[in-house]
């Protein structure tokens, strides 16, 4: 349903996004994530019609973004950053009119449809800009599934809504990325992690990673890492460790403990047992240490200043 | 066509929303409503000492259009600048919506409104054709009204594709006005100073063409010259909004 290649934005003399490719298939949540700046919203605004790329292509819904920007613009639902709304409009009305500019079938009833929806069926007759933070945001979010897109770009749908809000969001999206394509952005990992069925991680205008998030972790442990506790001394347990072939990396931790990796698919952790066993240590603890999706974003994203 | 109605209807409406319309009627209507009682007062003791002629709707068209110098920069200014400060402007510009649908669209509900402020003012004109015998001359009041009409839109459509290059409003206000007064006032000046060559300054002018319409003289001219500068003012907003998204 998405189609991205090659697309690149230059800003002046600022790249924003470079050389992005991915695609989306229906039915798919796909979460978009990375650091302020990273030409999230960028990619997001090329895709729904905003602007226009420098270079490269993007299919959304089977049209090109350019050349059939209004075919576009009718299949899309979008929920930019910033929650456009007109204050001075009642939420009834505003909404209509936005289903009025997309040629909605009887409006009227989809407005209250889209409104039952997000849960907002009994403010309908408030002015926009009388709700809370997060009643704008599920306004927002209305605007975006009045016309039953095929596609639906949001972009931190769940920004400024509270636990509860969040919860019902979530399982909102989730529903209509049964059917549809979704496409958010959002630098809440956890998000990414329990409402995606794949992660696109893009820094500094490129894709630094694009996979599964369990997928994502299995391939960025290329070597797993456990920590080892016992009684005593951390310093001698560690020579010990060291001795068993195959282990790398070997730390003392100020803890006591000791962490050491080892080369994944080869599991070194009944042989390290039995070292320090032999070695006349008490074994209290042999954990491996699984990476979150936190760690793998930092990991990917701060990888491009070392270098 | 569809989505141009849509935006000007909302905009219509949107001006009731906030005092801005009332603001604008009273502004105008009172100050014609006077003129206009103090023209037939004038007119009724002229007759009443048996002299004078027959008065007649053409001082308060001319009233109603030089204070419109002033208030359609206050009707244009936030049409699309305000858009582009609230970013609702990100909403018009990925909903299926062409640039120039949502620029002729918010000109239209500006134009709709001074429409309604014009039908109002049908009521002198009415007033009047009771007060004089044999009636007055319709026709001349048709060519008056739209001569309104183009000069209206035209500092309407000025005023859009002025507020579609700034986010600020009051910045978008001033530069309209300041545009209108040139255009209105002063582009004609040179005309009086050189009585040779300065002609062509007259035609410059967006008053001249409308005092004459306003006296019962359309010209050609006077008409492709309003139908150019609306021309010209949507396409100045619809490429302002197209830069907009290049950059």
């Amino acid at each position: 349903m998405i189609k991205v290649s090659g697309l690149t934005k230059d800003y002046g003399s600022r790249r924003a996004i470079n050389n992005l490719n991915f695609d989306c298939q229906q039915g798919e949540i796909v979460g978009f994530l990375g650091p302020n700046g990273a030409g999230k919203t960028t990619t997001m605004r090329i895709l729904t019609g905003y602007m226009p790329p420098s270079d490269g292509e993007a299919i959304v819904a089977g049209y090109d973004v350019v050349e059939e920007s209004l075919e576009v613009r009718k299949r899309v639902g979008y929920l930019p950053e910033t929650v456009p709304l007109y204050h001075d409009m009642i939420v009834f009305d505003y909404l209509k009119y936005m289903g009025e500019l997309r040629h909605v079938p009887d409006v009227d009833e989809r407005v209250e449809e889209a409104l039952d929806m997000v849960g907002l069926i009994n403010r309908s007759n408030g002015y926009v800009g009388n709700l809370s933070k997060g009643m704008k945001q599920r306004v927002g979010l209305a605007q975006a599934l009045l016309h039953r897109p095929e596609v639906l770009i949001l972009d931190e749908p769940t920004i400024g809504l509270d636990p509860g809000q969040v919860v019902e969001v979530r399982e909102l999206i989730r529903e209509i990325g049964r059917e549809r394509t979704v496409l958010l952005s959002t630098h809440l990992l956890n998000e990414a992690q329990n409402l995606c069925d794949r992660v696109l991680i893009i820094n500094k205008g490129k894709i630094v990673a694009e996979d599964t998030t369990e997928n994502l972790q299995a391939r960025l442990l290329g070597a797993e890492r456990v920590v080892v506790r016992v009684r005593g001394e951390a310093d001698e347990l560690a020579s010990s460790i060291k001795s068993v072939k195959g282990v790398r990396k070997v730390e003392t931790l100020d803890d006591g403990g000791v962490e050491f990796e080892f080369a994944s698919g080869k599991d070194l952790r009944p042989e390290v047992a039995r070292q320090v066993i032999k070695d006349g240590y008490d074994l209290l603890e042999l954990r491996p240490l699984g990476m979150s999706l936190e760690e793998i974003f930092l990991e990917l994203t701060n990888n491009e200043g070392k270098k | 066509m569809k989505n141009i109605w849509t935006i000007a209807k909302r905009e219509y409406d949107n001006y009731f929303n906030g005092p801005l319309a009332f603001v604008v009627m009273l502004a105008i209507l009172l100050p014609m409503g006077i003129y206009f009682s103090l023209i037939l007062f004038y007119t009724s003791q002229q007759a009443f000492f048996g002299g004078g002629g027959a008065p007649d709707i053409q001082p308060i068209n001319g009233l109603f259009v030089f204070l419109m110098v002033f208030l359609a920069p206050a009707l244009t200014m936030r049409l699309l600048s305000d858009e582009a400060r609230m970013g609702t402007l990100e909403l018009l510009l990925t909903s299926p919506v062409r640039d120039s649908e949502l620029v002729i669209g918010k000109w239209l509900g500006a134009m709709l409104f001074v429409l309604t402020l014009l039908g109002i003012t049908l009521v002198y004109p009415i007033v009047l054709n009771n007060f004089v015998d044999p009636g007055i001359d319709w026709l001349v009041v048709l060519s008056s009204y739209i001569g309104l009409i183009l000069i209206c839109g035209t500092m309407l459509a000025l005023g859009v594709g002025i507020s579609a290059i700034f986010t600020n409003q009051f910045a978008a206000f001033f530069v309209t006005l300041g545009l209108l007064f040139f255009l209105y006032f002063m582009i004609g000046l040179p005309a009086g100073l050189l009585p040779q060559s300065g002609e062509v300054f007259n035609y410059l002018s967006i008053q001249n063409p409308f005092d004459q319409m306003n006296a019962g003289t359309m010209t050609l001219g006077g008409i492709v010259y309003y139908l150019s500068l609306i021309s010209l003012g949507l396409f100045i907003g619809t490429t302002a909004i197209e830069i907009r998204r290049w950059r």
